[in-house]
């Protein structure tokens, strides 16, 4: 098909329609409109469901029930409606089924603005829902890159059962950018043995996330949970490095901030100033050991962020003091500028 | 001495449907009876092992432990949502909410209205019993006028929370479902009448035909701080009264 110029919220619906996503559900809110209206238009053409829910809360309990029944199943929203989410995707962790949710985020708390932002970290990366759970949390900074960890989203969620939060922000949602679609996987999860379809020639299947018997049956779940989350802050970790070898300041960034965070390392190097960038692309699990890594030694370590600090929390704890860690943010809906950037690194304007 | 032969004919048996296993439900409740009536339509349509059954948040959540078919838990009240799920991905499965007052018309008011506004191809069965029986007997939206509850403890005073509400009614006023019935469970005839519905409400599924909905009024007899013998008659006389018996849709 080659580059095409595509919507980066047009570009996730493709890219979950490629990865075999056929069930889609959503409710409408602003800045990420333009995914379902495109699941709208083209899950018919290619056998698929495309359900207008009442609300956020039965959007990932329609995703939680298609899931159940052993489908590929999404939902998307932005912040506000990301929060009603939340207890679908406790309840999804705790079954352990798979699902993608998207996020694109906008300005908070409240309703706040309908302009990108990166608030929703914690929400996402913390848990947002009740109970000891994590979700995989990818972080996509390009309509590229929101294809491709979107084709991924859906083998992760399968493969750990569990979910993937697509954590983007309005401002990459709604730019156009040219863009080779991915390719399928070709993976293929066999879900025969739990999802439900009738018990036919079997015994029944039973999706629950409520264990009361024995009484040691909750721990057991969460070890087994825990074993889980474990194995994939083993595997699944990513992160893009950029100059950092050299690099005598050391920014960190996710998604939208790290594309900046990239062209201000170009601009400094441009003046002689050696800097270098890691892009968290996993928010969890966190590159903590990559980080700390490449943070020991440098002059200063500085978290950029479209928030009033919340990843710099992770940073802090990962860098442990081998360098200072300082922190530039901002609120509201505002991005940060490259010349800011270089300010609080050289301590002038660039 | 000619020996006499004795024919024998099984008049009554235990559903294939309904698992062998101690009931943990109360003395006089009727889900056990509608838990049966359930596992006989399923045997009786055949349709055990193309069966998904939604348990709600509520006393019935064990309803998976009892009828031996695939199961899956909801949040409370986002059963219809789940079962919406399920039957886009199975249309040719029958998908079973079953669900209890708080669930239904409180916290999945929104669900229960938009399932059946769709007109969502799952059967809904509806155990009002007009009160939340597993928290310890808290004002349901179905509590009657004057009730004494945990939360109610004067009676419910519609001046303050309103009215009951009535589910069948309610839904009575959307054009997509296809079969809406009250029944309850208080004695032979009304435990025959219900199975009949429920029997219904599942062939209409597998016939494809779309949203049925089942309200059977039930007893909580621990919930009530009633004998399970007095729970039928309040049943009969007080609930009935508010919440009339009949077929109000069959489509």
């Amino acid at each position: 098909m080659g580059v095409i110029l595509m919507k980066g919220n047009e570009a996730i619906g493709e890219a979950a329609i490629i990865a075999g996503c056929r069930h889609y559900f959503g409710y409408p809110i602003t800045p990420q409109n333009e995914l379902p209206a495109y699941m709208a238009a083209r899950l018919p053409k290619v056998g698929g469901t495309f359900l207008q829910a009442e609300s956020e809360v039965a959007a990932i309990n329609m995703v939680f029930g298609a899931a159940a029944a052993g489908a590929r199943a999404m939902t998307s929203s932005s912040s506000p409606g990301v929060s009603l989410k939340m207890e679908g995707v406790s309840y999804l962790a705790g079954a352990e089924l798979p699902a993608v949710v998207v996020n694109m985020m906008r300005g908070g708390p409240g309703l706040g603005n309908i302009a990108g932002a990166q608030g929703d970290y914690f929400q996402a990366v913390k848990g947002g829902g009740h109970g000891d759970y994590h979700s995989i949390v990818l972080a996509p900074s390009t309509v590229q890159e929101l294809a491709d960890l979107t084709v991924k989203a859906f083998d992760l969620a399968d493969q750990y059962r569990i979910v993937v939060i697509l954590l983007g922000d309005g401002f990459t949602g709604q730019m156009s950018e040219p863009v080779t679609l991915p390719q399928p996987t070709g993976k293929t999860f066999d879900k025969s043995a739990w999802s439900l379809s009738g018990a036919k020639g079997r015994d029944p299947h039973l999706i629950a996330s409520m264990r009361l018997n024995p009484t040691n049956a909750l721990e057991l779940l969460n070890g087994r949970l825990q074993e889980k989350y474990g194995q994939i802050e083993k595997s699944e970790t990513m992160w893009e490095s950029v100059r950092v070898e050299d690099a005598e300041y050391l920014l960190v960034g996710f998604g939208l901030s790290a594309r900046i965070c990239k062209s201000a390392v170009s601009a400094l190097r441009k003046s002689g100033v050696k800097a270098g960038l890691v892009r968290p692309i996993t928010l969890w699990p966190f590159p903590t050991a990559e980080i700390a890594a490449a943070a020991a030694g440098r002059k200063k370590v500085l978290v950029v962020e479209m928030n009033a600090g919340q990843m710099v929390q992770d940073v802090r704890l990962a860098v442990g003091g081998a360098a200072p860690v300082d922190f530039l943010g901002t609120l509201g809906g505002a991005t940060p500028q490259v010349d800011s950037i270089m300010e609080r690194i050289t301590g002038h304007a660039g | 001495m000619p020996v006499e032969t004795v024919q024998e004919k099984v008049v009554y048996d235990r559903p294939r449907s309904l698992a062998e296993v101690p009931n943990h439900y109360c003395p006089g409740c009727g889900h056990g009876i509608i838990h049966k009536l359930i596992a006989q339509c399923i045997d009786e349509l055949g349709i055990q092992e193309s069966t998904i059954l939604v348990a709600p948040v509520g006393c019935s959540v064990l309803a998976y432990n009892y009828l031996l078919v695939d199961g899956c838990e909801a949040a409370h009240g986002r059963a219809p949502a789940v079962a919406t799920g399920i039957k886009r991905v199975h249309p040719d499965r029958t998908v079973i909410a079953y669900q209890g007052d708080g669930d239904l018309l409180a916290i999945g008011t929104a669900e229960t209205i938009h399932a059946a506004n769709r007109g969502e191809k799952i059967t809904v069965i509806f155990v009002n019993n007009a009160i939340y029986g597993m928290t310890g007997g808290q004002m349901a939206p179905t509590s009657l006028q004057a009730q004494k509850t945990k939360t109610s403890p004067y009676g419910r005073n519609p001046a303050d929370v309103g009215y009951p509400i009535r589910a069948c009614e309610l839904l009575n006023t959307l054009q997509a479902p296809v079969f809406i019935e009250r029944c309850s469970v208080t004695s032979v005839k009304t435990i025959l009448k219900t199975k009949r519905a429920i029997m219904k409400g599942l062939r209409n599924q597998v016939e494809g035909k779309g949203y049925s909905f089942i309200e059977i009024l039930s007893m909580c007899p621990t919930g009530w701080g009633l004998e399970p013998r007095e729970s039928t008659a309040w049943v009969d006389s007080e609930m009935t009264a508010v919440f009339p018996l009949g077929n109000l849709r069959d489509r």
